[in-house]
């Protein structure tokens, strides 16, 4: 049986979920901070659509993005010398792309929920607003930043359809859990298809159930 | 020295304009829910801005809208004190009096001991802010404010979010312990006996604006507004006519009241507090001057004194035993001394 599959998916989407993590929050925390509600409606409704899009709209604009034949892929190709279309950074690219919304919007409702009153009192205390937002705001909003974060990491695990098209089907190097289960019923081998079915179902179960942890977890200050 | 404000700020429906200046003394900022007293608050302490105007604090300009000064919350260095005491949830009661605290640990936790001990937090140190009771956590909110040494203390309703019972006890425990701070103290709340018990001086604000301002005690005396005698208590006020120098007809009540004071032309309305009736017989009423025969509308009992509603629409607030060993059970003839009628604008 091939693992390799199991082994790429996992590298992705850690990579990812780092990626992810960072950049939603730190989005989060920049819409929150918005004054103009227009643009904050507009902006938000950009970054949600890869929420809403077909992961291959998704993955046709990346390949616009870092096809060779494109300004950013072309001075990728000839200044850096790397190429990023079917290679396993594609695979990393994909699942950040498509898992993003998860971790931005479950950020900044985490943010948004954290009562303004207990902000106002700690800026009189003489905080700043960075010992302000990891003080007070970010553990006040950690249970859903975390739950964000652990969506985010579950759907960047499952990314078939945007992965498909900037990073290909190649085994050993971009074939991640679901594109090799794609493969092998493709390829008429429904055994070797039902042993990686298997293995994503379990991950998932995992994922599912520590974020009710996370979500539903009592913790000491409230009780 | 003091607090000087003087700003400008439009709100939903009314423009907020306030301007006092404070010495040394509490001072008391009395008004209706909504009118502004809380905005005002906030402007002291940098977390909203005002359209236009300044404030000053001890000769440290904190805002100036002409000189394009405003300087953050964070640089005022003025305690304020959130109506519901905005404790932070996640933090022990040790952690959120020192949270802000800038400097050395040994220093803080020496602060911090400090006030555990003058706010009697002892055994308190590791609970957190829903584990303690209301008067607790009021006490935490006062420590955390207290502790940094602001210039000046702005307490925002100190008490609406305590039981009845404990507001008593508590009011005096919190004078005592706001003797530990050597600053300005601005108290704002729309309850007249805290206002009366806690503040040497009174703002009275209306709509926005600073409809009064003066001892606590000679507002209450002598109101001299409708507004303020409204926020001080005053449950019967009636429009009137002035009839001479010295008489006036409530024109609510149909009554003509002789005066203490001649009564100045722009006298709109006479009130009268509920308690300041006196009760007389009926030889007394023909006799005497400001005196009403009244029939009685309803009586609604309350613990130690009864409501005596009128059927002219005032309110007699008499304690029950002077209404119980009454002698005309018949026939209520009421008295107002001269100097009770208020008058006002």
């Amino acid at each position: 049986m091939d693992l390799s599959p199991i082994i790429i998916s996992m590298r992705t989407a850690s990579a990812a979920i780092a990626l992810t993590f960072m950049l939603g929050l730190f989005v989060a925390r920049w819409i929150v901070k918005l004054k103009s509600e227009k643009i904050k409606m507009i902006l938000d409704g950009i970054l949600t659509l890869p929420l809403v899009l077909p992961p291959t709209v998704m993955g046709f604009f990346l390949l616009i993005i870092f096809g060779v034949n494109r300004p950013i892929g072309r001075f990728l190709l000839d200044f850096m010398g790397v190429k990023i279309v079917f290679s396993w950074v594609a695979t990393v690219i994909a699942a950040v792309v498509i898992s993003f919304p998860f971790m931005y919007r479950s950020a900044r409702g985490a943010f948004e929920q954290v009562d303004q009153n207990l902000v106002m009192a700690a800026r009189t205390l003489g905080m700043s607003e960075n010992k302000i937002f990891w003080k007070v705001v970010m553990p006040l909003a950690l249970p859903g930043v975390v739950a964000g974060a652990i969506l985010a990491f579950a759907r960047g695990l499952g990314e078939f359809g945007a992965t498909a098209m900037i990073a290909g089907n190649i085994a050993n190097k971009t074939r991640t859990l679901p594109l090799a289960i794609y493969a092998e019923v493709a390829a008429g081998d429904m055994q070797a298809a039902a042993f990686y079915v298997i293995i994503v179902l379990s991950i998932s179960f995992v994922i599912v159930v520590s974020t009710n942890y996370f979500t539903i977890r009592e913790r000491k200050y409230i009780k | 020295m003091g607090l000087l404000v003087d700003i400008k700020k439009k709100l939903k429906g009314f423009t907020l304009y306030i301007a006092f200046e404070t010495a040394g003394e509490y001072l008391g900022v009395l008004g209706a829910s909504g009118c502004g007293k809380s905005m005002t608050l906030k402007c002291i302490a940098g977390v909203e801005t005002p359209d236009e105007g300044q404030i000053v604090l001890n000769g440290k300009v904190l805002f100036d809208s002409k000189r394009k000064i405003n300087l953050k919350p964070q640089e005022r260095n003025v305690g304020y004190m959130i109506q519901n005491y905005a404790l932070f949830p996640h933090m022990t009661v040790e952690e959120n009096i020192g949270t802000g605290l800038a400097c050395s640990k040994k220093e803080k936790i020496q602060k911090i001991g400090e006030m555990i001990e003058s706010f009697h937090l002892q055994g308190l140190e590791k609970k957190y802010p829903n584990q303690l009771s209301g008067g607790q956590q009021q006490r935490v909110a006062l420590a955390r404010s207290i502790v940094y040494k602001p210039d000046v203390l702005l307490l925002d309703e100190p008490f609406s979010a305590l039981d009845s019972h404990l507001k008593d006890k508590l009011q005096t425990e919190i004078l005592e312990l706001l003797n530990l701070y050597k600053g300005e103290v601005l108290i704002v709340t729309h309850d007249r006996d805290e206002a009366y018990r806690l503040c040497k001086n009174l703002v009275i604000i209306d709509n926005g604006r600073i409809v009064m301002e003066g001892n606590t005690k000679d507002i209450f005396l002598q109101p001299g507004i409708i507004a303020a005698a409204r926020l001080t208590g005053c449950k019967n006020i009636s429009r009137c006519e002035v009839l001479s120098s010295k008489n006036v007809r409530a024109v609510d009540w149909n009554i003509t009241f002789e005066t203490e004071e001649p009564v100045p032309e722009n006298i709109k309305y006479v009130g009268i507090r509920a308690h300041d009736f006196r009760m007389i017989n009926a030889d007394e009423a023909k006799n005497e001057i400001n005196t009403v025969k009244c029939d009685i509308a309803k009586i609604v009992e309350d613990v130690f004194e009864y409501n005596v509603h009128l059927k002219n629409g005032m309110l007699y607030k008499v304690k029950k035993q002077e209404w119980d060993n009454r002698k005309d059970q018949m026939n209520l003839y009421l008295k107002i001394p001269k100097d009770d009628i208020l008058l006002l604008e």
